[in-house]
């Protein structure tokens, strides 16, 4: 579903991914993680196209974001057909990145009526369940403004799922909630992974990686240090750097 | 009571609210005495105007509703709206054309505001005024083709109104347009992101994400432009724009009473800037939703028309 084949990205000078390999199956959970600057989120951001990868390739749902290939030759998009390739792929922000103008209702309708044109009381009925889903059925009328972190990342889960995607990406949904919140949004997260959902999270939650996750890639210093099932990396690691990492973030 | 207050706090039942204090505040015997200075001088200045022959103040009531005065009025209302609106419509085109990552429409953009917020406003007016002297005829058509669909004299197609409307439109696209680029930086780059991240393009981000936040921070600013706006149209004044100053002039350029003409036009200048510090307090509110403050009865309101809707 996704699959990056030795991805570069740089900022500048400096090199931020160094030849990414990375398969994500259907229906796969994988998740990325590492410390803070090595990367994670960078992938993240280039699979949905948000960054521009300056060497390799990258597909999602056998698409190659962003280019079109003819020949040997490859061809930037417009901004258009990237639109169309993003709605296929859900995101969610550390930051959440609600609409603050617009109610939880809104919010999760706004893509679906103004991108896809659904009718309106259709896109409604389908907002209301989402909302549902995620438990927020008696919110639908707050502001962001009006609700806790935990609340707001389970709407923005909400608001992605809206435009159906066959993939949802997560860059450290949990990081910026109080501790006690986040239990309802690795809640919600695992009930998705369960539908058959494919996810790629970057997250810090080593237990949400270990009951979860399909797969789990350490990433540091711009490249893939060591990948395969969580009972592999996350119990037997065989790279000096990931023991290190996990002694760091299990002490 | 004040006794009560300087004894030690009483015990009271968990969860019970304890005995609330009672402290003397603090007397602000300055505040009483400058506004005791104040109050004489205003009553000085009133008793001293409503004194004075020279206000007129028969001259004032004569003229404050006379339908020579309401048409003034009624034309500085329409060139204020007319204005604003090319203002604050190509504003909004020349603040997105310089954020565009199209080099092209960002020089545009550039040297239109060079250009326009580069020459003295009055300038303008009269330059626009007197546009029949540049080119005394105008003509639609191809240039260099010689196909011409067709043509006018420029001073009958170009009167004082339309000029004063050109020259004070185009002069306010200029600062409205970096009123309305200041508005769409301050808007986070998350929310952009959000938005591309569902599929947006980016003239629905523009449209349905960025600018409707934007305006919570326009507005002020933009109610201020209006209000600037509406004061400035006095300066057609010097190509007979007949707007309200205009129309006094000429009033008082037959009668010679300055003073009680000039009171009439700031009576009216100063109700109908308050007409709009009025409008733009609720453009505030309603642009503000979602932040700050929590409007509870929106959401109610929302949720009934909602539920009534769907039976």
């Amino acid at each position: 579903m996704v699959h990056a084949e030795q991805v570069w990205k740089s900022f500048g000078k400096l090199d931020v991914l160094k030849g990414i390999d990375i398969t994500v199956q259907p229906q796969k959970t994988f998740v990325l993680l590492g410390p803070s600057g090595g990367g994670k989120s960078t992938i993240l951001r280039c699979i949905n196209h948000l960054e521009k990868i300056d060497a390799g390739r990258l597909w999602v749902d056998g698409e190659l974001m962003g280019y079109r290939q003819k020949g040997d030759v490859l061809h930037e998009m417009r901004t258009k057909d990237v639109a169309r390739q993003r709605s296929k792929i859900g995101m969610v922000f550390q930051r959440f990145n609600l609409f603050p103008h617009r109610t939880a209702l809104e919010n999760v309708m706004e893509a679906p009526v103004y991108v896809k044109h659904q009718p309106r009381a259709e896109a409604e009925r389908e907002a209301i369940a989402l909302l549902a889903q995620v438990g927020l059925s008696d919110k639908l009328d707050s502001y962001p403004a009006q609700l806790s972190g935990g609340q707001q990342q389970r709407v923005a889960i909400a608001r992605a799922l809206a435009m159906k995607p066959k993939v949802m990406l997560f860059d450290e949904p949990t990081s910026a909630l109080d501790p006690e919140l986040v239990g309802e949004v690795l809640d919600v997260m695992k009930k998705l992974a369960e539908t058959g959902m494919t996810m790629v999270v970057v997250t810090h939650e080593i237990g949400f990686a270990r009951e979860v996750a399909d797969g789990v890639a350490l990433i540091d210093g711009g490249v893939v240090v060591e990948s395969g099932p969580p009972n592999e990396v996350l119990v037997n690691p065989t790279q000096e750097r990931t023991k290190l990492f996990l002694s760091k973030v299990l002490s | 009571m004040e006794g009560a207050a300087l004894s030690a706090p009483v015990a009271h039942e968990p969860g019970e609210r304890p005995r609330l204090i009672r402290a003397v505040p603090i007397r602000h015997w300055g505040r009483w005495v400058s506004a005791a200075v104040l109050l004489f001088l205003a009553v000085a200045l009133a008793w001293s105007l409503a004194h004075n022959p020279n206000v007129g103040w028969a001259t004032i009531g004569q003229y404050l509703f006379k339908p020579l005065t309401l048409h003034g009025v009624l034309v500085t209302i329409e060139m204020t709206i007319i204005a604003m609106a090319i203002g604050i419509a190509g504003g909004t085109i020349i603040a997105v054309m310089r954020l565009s990552d199209n080099p092209i429409l960002r020089t545009v953009s550039w040297i239109y505001i060079w250009l326009f917020r580069g020459v003295p406003l009055l300038v303008q007016i009269i330059f626009w005024g007197f546009l029949g002297a540049l080119y005394p005829n105008l003509f639609l058509g191809i240039p260099f083709v010689g196909l011409v669909f067709g043509h006018a004299n420029t001073s009958a197609l170009i009167g004082a109104f339309t000029a004063a409307i050109l020259a004070l439109g185009l002069n306010e696209v200029a600062y409205s347009a970096e009123l309305v680029r200041a508005g769409i930086i301050s808007v986070e780059a998350g929310q952009t992101e959000a938005a591309q991240s569902l599929g947006m393009s980016g003239g629905l981000t523009m449209r349905r994400v960025v600018l409707p936040q934007a305006m919570r921070v326009i507005i002020p600013p933009m109610g201020n432009e209006t209000i600037t706006m509406l004061k400035m149209t006095s300066l057609v004044s010097v190509i007979s724009g007949h707007d309200l100053l205009t129309t006094v002039q000429q009033v008082y350029a037959q009668n010679f009473r300055q003073i009680p003409l000039l009171i009439v036009a700031s009576i009216w200048y100063l109700a109908l800037t308050t007409v709009l510090t009025i409008g733009q307090h609720y453009l505030e509110k309603h642009f503000g939703r979602g932040f700050g403050q929590a409007d509870a009865g929106g959401a109610e309101r929302k949720a009934l028309k909602r539920v009534t809707r769907n039976g």
